[in-house]
């Protein structure tokens, strides 16, 4: 197994481009691709399972399945990747929720379907790669990957504002970024190193010439990048938009694993390396994550577009992320780490669900529905599932994680944990409404009476988020065992930070 | 039978080595102008298409060998070392693309391809001696046989009266230019007493430095900012490149352009003219900025792109403003990785315009990603080459000058620069944009077979693009051994 444990990481990061590659060649014949693709997805899936099987969560403080080659000398890029606690699920997130998008595309994509599974299959790759990078140069590689084909996803196979979502979503993204580039320079330039524990050590050593001076703007270069892509009040509006005109596969993963992309980042890179400045600018970062959870809950409230109203959520349960984050306390982290994965896949399963109704109504208009709990039981019962699992219903996914991330808001300040756990009234409400107004009730529509209920394919793509919410929310000591303790190993600085605070 | 090589590479047969590629290619340029009336005009095209890709060859084959003896030649007016090696296979393998992607372009536009051919050739050799001069006066002569050459180049569509202006306009602009050079060139000669650069480098830095000197450096570099289209020499650039056949923007946006930088790398970093850092900064921010202002609200590709050209100027100035150790060998890098991108790309533009570059619009490119799936990918390698996008050589070009300029604690010319770089996404995107997400508005444009020629063009750049931005190693290590050449 050793051997296995020495690869897995470079196999799981690159199976899916190579199945891309090989996708390039062969003819183009719809049907082959997409079973192919899903082979290719599954396959990448079970071979995944291999991390969480053979993780060792006692080994506190070291990334695991590491593998460190030197790629380039000059300057010292290194193929490094790793997992710790917290990338593990993130990887595993990935790689659940991409069969799904194969099987959820397979009816809804009829043009270009090759393309699509390509652009699918690179994504895949590139998002798992942002995960499990410990090169900082690899990482803004893999980063930027993820712009262009989720760009070419919105812009070739979204609805009818489909370019203007396109470009805004690559603009923000990639205006934001180079500022973490610069930061990444920087880093580089003064320590010698791309690697992400090289710098680690450097900087606590002190080692860094003129980092006391640069540290607040290396911070904010990273904090631009990732916020953008959380997305963290203000800097979120072109996430509506990307929701609303995406297709349903490029949704579910833009929810489910991008915007985890951006969370993952603070923790990793903000806190990880710079944790004075974290200390620091956790007040204001806090506000701006409480003002993300009321304004995105109140702004889904008012939203007559369903995949609008659930795009707004996703901006009031990321900004419980971020507060969790930057309460810097072990269960804030942890609950933070989880709702990352809840909300993955929630939020996933309510786009897959959202874009079935689409499929056959071609709106997302709420009030085009109504009543549609008589033609669709079977769709009506999943969606409460799910509904229920973002509300945060205990022993479902949701709740687990938005506890420990009050729980943690309220230990750094009360006053903020208080503001924080209305989060879960604002969600009840407009959730719960939006399940009301489209199933409840009388079907007023004729169009909707003889709606189909969830074909054989739909099922299977949508259950086992289903599934997977269940178990998270019954058992999430099998998710919290291994992010316990990475998380902790990320708040040591921090605590000889405050011990030096107290001592003065 | 082995060649006499050690008798070959003897003084004084050494120093005709020591300018081999210049000779190769003048030798088949001439040869071309000869060949030209012996053969029937229709069929010249190809034939002599065939004789100046032989004679690229063949001078590329003549860089190698005047590699095995690197030292100088003709009482220290040239010198062969690792930098000017670097650059002559940069314009050579530049000059060898583009005239693999003219063979199908002559045969389209109805040019006569003798002097076509000829001039290309004989313009390579000027801009191979530009980077292996090491003498003012000899790199001004190298600079006008370059220049005058690409001025005729781009009015070669004779019959389009914006390729006439083209020329005009780049021939009245230019001479200008090098003039202020020569005048350049003329004051240092008063101040010192010397034109050879290394001899300017002692007699300069004696403890004073005699104010001439900055008037000089400031002259020279208005001659060479023209050349390679740094603002504000950069007015002239789109109408230029919009007139200009399209294969001839190809070579003319990159081979002369390495060259004058070569020489400005010589000039600032060897021969140490004063005055450079605050004239270079400037220059740099103002070709960032204006460049990619200017490109936003562009609706043809071929503006768009010296537009861009223009912005990668700048990008490129920004290595010139910091220490020599790191800034020329990013500078070097980023030439070739410049030229891979940009050669290719004109190779698609020149086969997509069809007859007369008629569809040059940005708007003509619609639909292309669904109509010819292999021209459309690797034009988008391109863009994002030009984007700056990892796994490209244009991402590892930006990033070397920007860590260039960190090295150096130019922070605010880095910041500048990576927003630069960011506005610059958005014009290149919006080809893309339109390739795959647009469909073409009333008839499409007409799609041509990709002939042989031009397959080989994107093939080449393509896989060169890539293997700038996945293996850049053996490239860089190159150019940084080059360093010492310059700075003893």
């Amino acid at each position: 197994m050793t051997a296995l444990n020495a690869t897995i990481l470079t196999l799981v990061t690159f199976v899916p481009l190579l199945g891309a590659l090989i996708l390039m060649a062969v003819p183009n014949r719809d049907r082959d691709i997409r079973w192919f693709a899903l082979i290719v997805t599954l396959f990448e899936f079970m071979l995944s399972l291999h991390l969480p099987v053979r993780f060792r969560a006692e080994r506190v403080g070291v990334f695991q399945f590491e593998i460190n080659h030197s790629w380039i000398a000059s300057p010292n890029i290194h193929f490094h990747l790793g997992v710790d606690g917290v990338s593990l699920w993130l990887v595993l997130l990935t790689t659940f929720l991409t069969p799904l998008c194969v099987l959820i595309s397979w009816n809804s994509i009829q043009e270009r379907v090759k393309e699509f599974f390509i652009l699918l299959l690179i994504l895949e790759t590139a998002m798992i790669g942002v995960f499990v990078a410990l090169d900082l140069f690899l990482f803004y590689a893999f980063w930027e990957a993820t712009l262009i084909p989720m760009a070419l996803l919105i812009g070739i196979y979204g609805h009818e504002r489909r370019i203007y979502a396109a470009v805004k979503f690559f603009l923000f993204t990639m205006v934001a970024s180079v500022f973490m580039l610069a930061a990444i320079i920087w880093l580089y330039v003064k320590s010698g190193s791309f690697d992400f524990a090289d710098i680690q050590h450097a900087i606590q050593a002190g080692s860094v010439p003129g980092f006391a001076v640069a540290a607040p703007w290396l911070f904010l270069g990273f904090f631009v990048a990732f916020a953008v892509k959380v997305p963290l009040f203000p800097l979120h509006t072109w996430l509506p938009d990307a929701h609303v005109e995406a297709p349903t596969a490029g949704s579910v993963l833009l929810a489910g694993v991008l915007l985890k992309m951006g969370t993952y980042g603070l923790l990793r890179f903000n806190v990880g390396l710079f944790p004075d400045q974290a200390r620091r600018n956790a007040p204001w970062i806090m506000v701006l994550a409480l003002i993300g959870i009321v304004y995105g809950a109140l702004v889904a409230l008012v939203q007559p577009n369903l995949k609008k109203l659930i795009a707004y959520s996703s901006v009031s349960h990321l900004g419980v992320v971020v507060l969790g984050i930057f309460s810097l306390t072990q269960s804030g982290l942890n609950g933070a780490m989880f709702v990352n994965l809840a909300h993955g896949v929630s939020t996933g399963a309510l786009f897959m669900l959202a874009g079935i109704l689409h499929e056959r109504r071609h709106t997302y208009e709420i009030s085009e529905f109504g009543g549609l709990a008589t033609p669709m039981p079977i769709y009506a019962a999943l969606f409460l599932f799910m509904t229920l699992s973002s509300v945060g219903l205990p022993l479902l996914n949701g709740f687990v994680g938005e506890f420990l991330a009050f729980y943690g808001a309220f230990q750094s300040r009360a006053l903020f944990g208080l503001i924080a756990t209305t989060a879960v009234i604002w969600s009840a409400w407009y959730l719960l409404w939006l399940y009301q107004r489209t199933f409840f009730g009388v079907n007023k529509n004729p169009k909707n009476a003889s709606l189909q209920d969830m074909y054989p394919l739909e099922k299977i793509a949508v259950l086992p988020t289903a599934v997977a919410a269940l178990i998270m929310g019954v058992a999430p000591i099998l998710w919290l065992k291994a992010i316990d303790p990475a998380v902790h190993s990320i708040l040591q600085p921090l605590a000889q930070f405050s011990a030096r605070v107290v001592g003065r | 039978m082995s060649l006499p090589i050690a008798e070959i590479l003897a003084p004084p047969n050494v120093d005709y080595v020591r300018i081999l590629p210049e000779l190769a290619l003048s030798v088949f340029g001439i040869l071309i102008m000869v060949l030209d009336p012996l053969i029937g005009e229709y069929k010249a095209a190809k034939t002599l298409g065939t004789v100046a890709l032989v004679g690229a060859v063949a001078s590329l084959a003549a860089v190698y060998v005047q590699a095995q003896a690197p030292g100088e030649a003709f009482s220290h007016m040239v010198r062969v070392d690792n930098f000017s090696i670097f650059f002559h296979a940069v314009i050579l393998i530049i000059v060898l693309l583009s005239i693999l992607s003219s063979f199908e372009y002559m045969e389209e536009q109805g040019i006569r391809a003798a002097e076509y051919y000829g001039l290309i050739l004989m313009g390579a050799a000027g801009m191979c001696l530009m980077t292996s001069a090491v003498e003012l006066v000899l790199i001004f002569i190298a600079l006008e046989i370059s220049s005058i050459s690409t001025y005729i180049l781009a009015g070669f569509l004779r019959r389009d009266p914006r390729s006439s202006e083209a020329s005009l306009k780049y021939f009245l602009l230019g001479s200008f230019a090098t003039a202020f050079f020569l005048y350049g060139v003329a004051l240092i000669f008063g101040t010192t007493g010397f034109t050879t650069i290394a001899e300017i480098n002692t007699n300069l830095h004696k403890g004073y430095m005699p104010p001439l000197a900055y008037a000089a450096m400031a002259m020279i570099f208005v001659g060479l900012g023209f050349k390679v289209a740094a603002a504000p020499f950069h007015v002239w650039t789109p109408d230029v490149y919009e007139g200009a056949p399209s294969p001839v923007v190809g070579l003319m946006s990159t081979a002369p352009k390495a060259a004058t930088f070569a020489v400005l790398l010589r000039v600032i970093f060897e021969a140490r003219l004063p005055g450079t850092f605050w004239l270079i900064w400037f220059a740099a921010v103002l070709s960032m900025t204006l460049g990619n202002l200017g490109a936003i609200k562009q609706n043809n590709i071929k503006r768009l792109l010296a537009y861009s050209s223009i912005a990668h100027a700048g990008y490129l100035l920004v290595a010139f403003a910091s220490l020599p150790a790191s800034g020329i060998p990013s500078a070097m890098f980023y030439t070739a990785a410049y030229a891979a991108m940009n050669v290719g790309a004109f190779a698609i533009i020149s086969h997509i315009g069809n007859r007369g570059e008629r569809y040059t619009t940005i708007d003509d490119y619609a639909g292309l990603g669904r109509r010819a799936p292999f021209m459309a990918a690797i034009l988008t390698v391109f863009l994002l080459s030009l984007i700056g996008i990892p796994a490209t050589g244009g991402f590892f070009a930006k990033f070397y000058v920007f860590s260039a300029a960190l090295q150096a604690n130019l922070v605010g010319l880095t910041i500048l620069g990576v927003i630069n770089s960011a506005i610059g996404a958005y014009y290149y995107l919006r080809v893309i944009v339109v390739m795959y997400m647009k469909e073409p508005q009333g008839e499409a444009v007409p799609l041509k077979p990709l002939s042989a020629g031009v397959s080989a063009v994107l093939v080449l750049s393509a896989v060169t693009t890539l293997y700038l931005g996945i293996l850049p190693e053996a490239v860089l290590t190159y150019a940084q051994n080059s360093v010492r050449n310059l700075i003893p």
